[in-house]
């Protein structure tokens, strides 16, 4: 069998020598595996709770901080990727998995992220004493919760529409489900997962910052990184040091785009159906280099042959003839359903008994008021941000060279970590004595707004040309123009992006309701603020309180709100 | 007498149901019994919603049958078995896989070492004239080419039974064409090991070209009509009379009224409208009553006119039938006196001709009107239509024949709809008055 792999694999022996590709690629390679292992041997180092870690406002060590940023953000989107191809894969093939899993992903999904960390990081510490790697893994896990529930949701929806016809040629061919997963099922969700992988990242950045500086049992830990650096420059109200970060920040974001996501979303496109049809075919340089180098093909044989190593192990040996065959167990199906719900009723009247002992039924009023005032500050804002930027997306939309120059803008903006902003808004409403309740409430939407604007640029770019002509043809002007024309056009892309910018908002609001500058604090009432205030005394259950009724918030928007509006537009605004 | 060596497929009462979420159960198959012998190849025929395409998804061990026995060479199918192979119709190949990769794809599921993949994919390529295409991925491919690379991912597994489900309605005629002489060339000549062919086509003719037997089936539920030998030597020509006359005589058997006992009644709501619109029903009218057909015409002949594939046109000349306009005798469309006057009638007489027709021969038009007429505001859901509808169809079929009979009654004005709301209402201006027009003593 090895053998014979090999004797295939060796007819292509002479491309393996290196050519000039390879000379330009090689260096670039070993260079990042060498800051990785650089990176990666510092965040291991000896480390106990009380012990300081220096931070330097010196921007000759940005850099190095943005490595570190950037490890974890690499650590944490690795993780994100190997728990949505396994918690997904089980939940979209296991009826009995998928009944728990995805209640469960749903709750995950609504809990406000900074929520998470505030809870894990005693553990992750006690996980890891004596050693940086704790504090290190806390912060990796919120990054990581920043992405992996919406990636595992797409994934999971993605494998769900897998195509008919090619699944049944899967089970036509006996193909084992580690195949089908390889051949069919990966590839097929591919573009849609890395896009969203794109998009979760985007999202990452904000939390990456958020996150480097925590507080644990009421000390604050300053992990090396952009975002402790910054933490340090609003705590010494040291403005030029902001602006290096943000610049840092800047070049950090557009080499990442340039060497990691350029290059793979151009090689989804090999994975798309014909069905949809881009305008644009998506291209990088880098990709082009790398397909012409020696060395991917090495890397492609490899993998060549470990799939035909793991073909006979994992093979389906039935050949489904002759045999009798087996009775499902129908009332197993309710019996399970019956556990689910007894668990879930028990834990349910665990945890209140316990917020009940502990805060009392008054506070539980009082947070769900929070909660409200956040809400109508969301949808507030949402609507502001809509009246702004339909108009100005619809105008570069309908021009497509513009577009085509805009988006990679917008798209960084929305990627750009708007908590780097925070302390440029905290002068402003310090300086003209500005109404906090009110001043402070944009900041939650700062980063947010962008991907409103980036779908809505999209939407117009979607209405077809033809239709627009028949306007224009008709004379359709003013609001005949937009009522009949571009608002039903846009609407399916406004709803996806202000699913995104809402729930963004939402996890926004435990870093934008309390900000500070040096020693002034500046907080509204939410239960944003409510959440970090007691993040900052340690208060356990009141935390806990916090994060389950925002969770409750966000699920009823969810529910309520986005579901509805995005049914309505898939049914019927769909322009196919 | 039947030799059972000689048997490679065996269905014996072959019964399918499909379970709607709702508690009820809609029978797709009924004591459906079948045989596939060696040497042999079998077409199937029949409306679509009839079955065909679930019983070849039966013996390809796709899905189960609800009842029956499934024998491939006297051994039960509980799954896919590797002497079968399936062709699919809208060629179902895997974008990110090449030429080569495509057709592997079933070696591969078997862990067949390298080497010999390559030897077998190479081979079948080959064999089906892709040769040079190995490397090419399937968007760089005419649909033609396409099915090329369906029928090698089959044919490499070195199938004993093929198995094709409308294997050619998705290409163009001339493609088609050219595809199926290839595959009976290979076939003819045993340059594949396949013993016997059986394959599902909504094209009369391309099923008496190509197979031994043609197949009728019936629907609700589905089984087997009626069999028609084609006892013609390959290659056969078309324009033959003994071809043009089995073709005749598939045609006259496919357009026989349905027998009220082998189903749900006419007359009932759980009518199984047929799918036409009232533009096309006009269009059919009007070509009937032109000098070359003079209110009579040939079958084959009326399919080529209207340019519409076979099953089309029968949907098209039953709904004529419902609605009292033709008659259908023999494999003959004839125009019936109604259908005269219709043709020469301008607009307005035409469509109150539609609606006294409509209302009195659709139960489902007339029943809708009357539930309209009895309520107040003559306002009423579409979900209570559905609904009394999927006492006999299932979901998507209830919502297709209510689709239907919404798109004649809005063509007759006997009755309204609002899409976005989803109500049925008597129309606005003088209901009173359309009333009148509509129940003519």
């Amino acid at each position: 069998m090895l053998r014979t792999i090999i004797s295939a694999t060796a007819n292509f022996g002479p491309c393996f020598r290196p050519n000039i590709w390879d000379l330009a690629v090689l260096p670039l390679i070993l260079a990042i595996l060498w800051l990785f292992a650089f990176g990666g041997s510092q965040m291991t180092a000896p480390y106990n709770i009380g012990d300081s870690l220096p931070i330097s406002l010196d921007p000759d060590v940005l850099p190095y901080y943005l490595l570190r940023s950037f490890l974890r953000m690499i650590v944490g989107l690795f993780i994100s990727l190997l728990f949505t191809m396994i918690y997904a894969t089980l939940a979209a093939k296991n009826r009995y998995a998928e009944k728990i899993m995805i209640p469960i992903l749903d709750v995950l999904q609504s809990i406000p992220i900074l929520g998470f960390l505030s809870i894990t990081v005693t553990g992750f510490i006690a996980l890891f004493p004596g050693n940086l790697i704790g504090v290190e893994c806390a912060s990796i896990f919120s990054i990581f919760t920043s992405q992996a529930w919406n990636m595992t949701f797409s994934f999971y929806a993605l494998l769900r529409t897998v195509p008919y016809d090619l699944q049944e040629v899967a089970t036509m061919f006996n193909l084992s489900t580690w195949q089908r997963f390889w051949r069919l099922d990966l590839p097929f969700a591919t573009p849609g997962l890395i896009w969203n992988m794109m998009m979760s990242v985007s999202g990452g950045w904000f939390f990456v910052v958020a996150s480097e500086a925590i507080t644990v049992n009421s000390q604050i830990i300053t992990l090396p990184g952009i975002g402790s650096y910054i933490a340090l420059a609003i705590a010494q109200q040291n403005l030029v040091a902001i602006g290096y970060a943000i610049f840092t920040m800047f070049i950090g974001i557009i080499v990442y785009d340039l060497l990691f996501f350029r290059p793979l979303i151009a090689w989804t496109d090999k994975f798309k159906f014909e069905s949809i049809l881009d305008k644009e075919i998506p291209t990088s340089q880098l990709l082009n280099i790398l397909q012409r180098t020696r060395f991917l093909r090495i890397f492609n044989a490899m993998f060549v042959l470990i799939w035909e190593w793991s073909l006979p192990i994992f093979r389906k040996r039935t050949d489904n003839i002759g045999k009798s065959k087996e009775n499902r167990i129908f009332w197993f199906d309710r019996l399970w359903i019956l556990f689910l719900l007894m668990i879930s009723i028990f834990s349910i009247y665990h945890v209140c008994e316990y917020i009940q002992d502990k805060v009392g039924f008054d506070e539980i009023l009082h947070v769900f008021m929070l909660g409200l005032i956040t809400a109508i500050r969301v949808v507030v804002l949402i609507v502001i941000a809509a009246m702004i930027w339909v108009p100005i997306g619809v105008w570069i939309g309908f021009r497509l060279r513009l577009s085509q120059t805009v988006r990679p803008i917008v798209q960084f903006m929305a990627a750009f970590p708007a908590n780097l902003m925070f302390p440029v808004v905290v002068i402003l409403i310090l300086r003209f004595d500005a109404n906090v309740e009110i001043w402070i409430s944009p900041l939650m939407i700062l980063g947010t707004q962008w991907y409103i604007l980036f779908n809505i640029i999209s939407g117009a770019i979607l209405i077809p040309n033809d239709l627009r002509a028949v306007a224009d043809n008709l004379g359709l002007k003013g609001w005949l123009r937009w009522k009949r024309l571009i608002l039903p056009g846009i609407f399916p892309s406004f709803v996806t992006g202000a699913i995104t910018a809402s729930g963004g908002s939402w996890n926004a609001s435990i870093v934008s309701e309390m900000v500070s500058w040096g020693n002034t604090t500046l907080m509204a009432t939410g239960i944003g603020s409510y959440i970090a205030d007691n993040t900052r005394n340690g208060d356990f259950p009141r935390i806990a309180l916090g994060v389950a009724v925002m969770c409750c918030y966000v699920m009823l928007f969810n529910r309520q709100i986005w579901r509805r509006m995005y049914r309505l537009s898939e049914e019927r605004l769909r322009i196919n | 007498m039947t030799d059972f060596n000689e048997l490679l497929i065996n269905l014996e009462g072959v019964r399918k149901l499909f379970s709607a979420p709702d508690r009820s159960n809609h029978v797709v198959l009924e004591n459906v019994n079948f045989r596939l012998r060696k040497g042999e190849i079998v077409s199937l025929l029949g409306k679509s919603g009839s079955g065909k395409s679930t019983l070849l998804r039966i013996i390809a061990g796709l899905i189960d049958a609800t009842d029956g026995t499934v024998l491939y060479c006297g051994k039960r199918i509980n799954g896919p078995v590797s002497d079968i192979a399936m062709v699919f119709q809208s060629f179902a190949l895997f974008p990110w896989l090449t030429v080569q990769q495509n057709v592997g794809l079933g070696l591969e599921a078997q862990a067949i070492p390298v080497r010999e993949r390559e030897i077998r994919t190479l081979e079948a390529i080959d064999v089906i004239s892709l040769g040079g295409f190995e490397s090419a991925y399937p968007r760089e491919l005419s649909g033609g080419m396409r099915q090329r690379v369906g029928l090698a991912r089959a044919l490499v597994m070195r199938p004993d039974v093929l198995l094709m489900d409308e294997p050619f309605s998705a290409l163009d005629v001339l493609t088609a064409e050219t595809l199926r002489a290839d595959l009976l060339e290979l076939w003819a000549k045993r340059k594949i090991p396949t013993r016997g062919i059986l394959f599902v086509s909504h094209n009369i003719e391309e099923a008496v070209a190509m197979s031994d037997r043609v197949l009728i089936f019936s629907s609700d539920p589905g089984r087997i009509k009626e069999e028609v030998l084609v006892p013609l030597s390959h290659p056969r020509d078309k324009e033959s009379s003994a071809f043009k006359a089995i073709v005749d005589q598939v045609y006259s058997i496919m357009t026989q009224r349905p027998l009220r006992s082998a189903g749900v009644d006419v007359s009932s709501l759980g009518y199984r409208l047929p799918s036409a619109t009232p533009h096309k029903i006009e269009g059919m009218i009007e070509t009937l009553i032109e000098p070359q057909f003079n209110g009579k015409a040939d079958l084959p002949a009326l399919a080529d006119e209207l340019q519409l594939p076979d099953n089309s046109l029968f949907q098209l000349l039953e709904a004529g039938s419902l609605l009292g306009f033709i008659r259908i005798d023999e494999g003959d469309a004839i125009l019936l006196p109604l259908g005269k006057i219709f043709a020469k009638s301008e607009m307005t007489v035409r469509k109150s001709l539609f609606a006294e027709q409509l209302m009195k021969h659709i139960f489902l038009a007339n029943h809708i009107h009357r539930v309209l007429d009895e309520r107040r505001d003559h306002r009423a859901p579409e979900g209570r239509f559905i609904h009394e509808l999927e006492d006999f169809l299932s979901e998507t079929e209830a919502e297709r024949v209510l689709e239907q009979v919404i798109s004649w009654g809005r063509y007759a004005e006997i009755f309204d709809y609002d899409y976005t709301s989803g109500v049925l209402s008597l129309p606005k201006e003088d209901s009173d008055q359309s009333k009148e027009n509509i129940i003519i003593e």
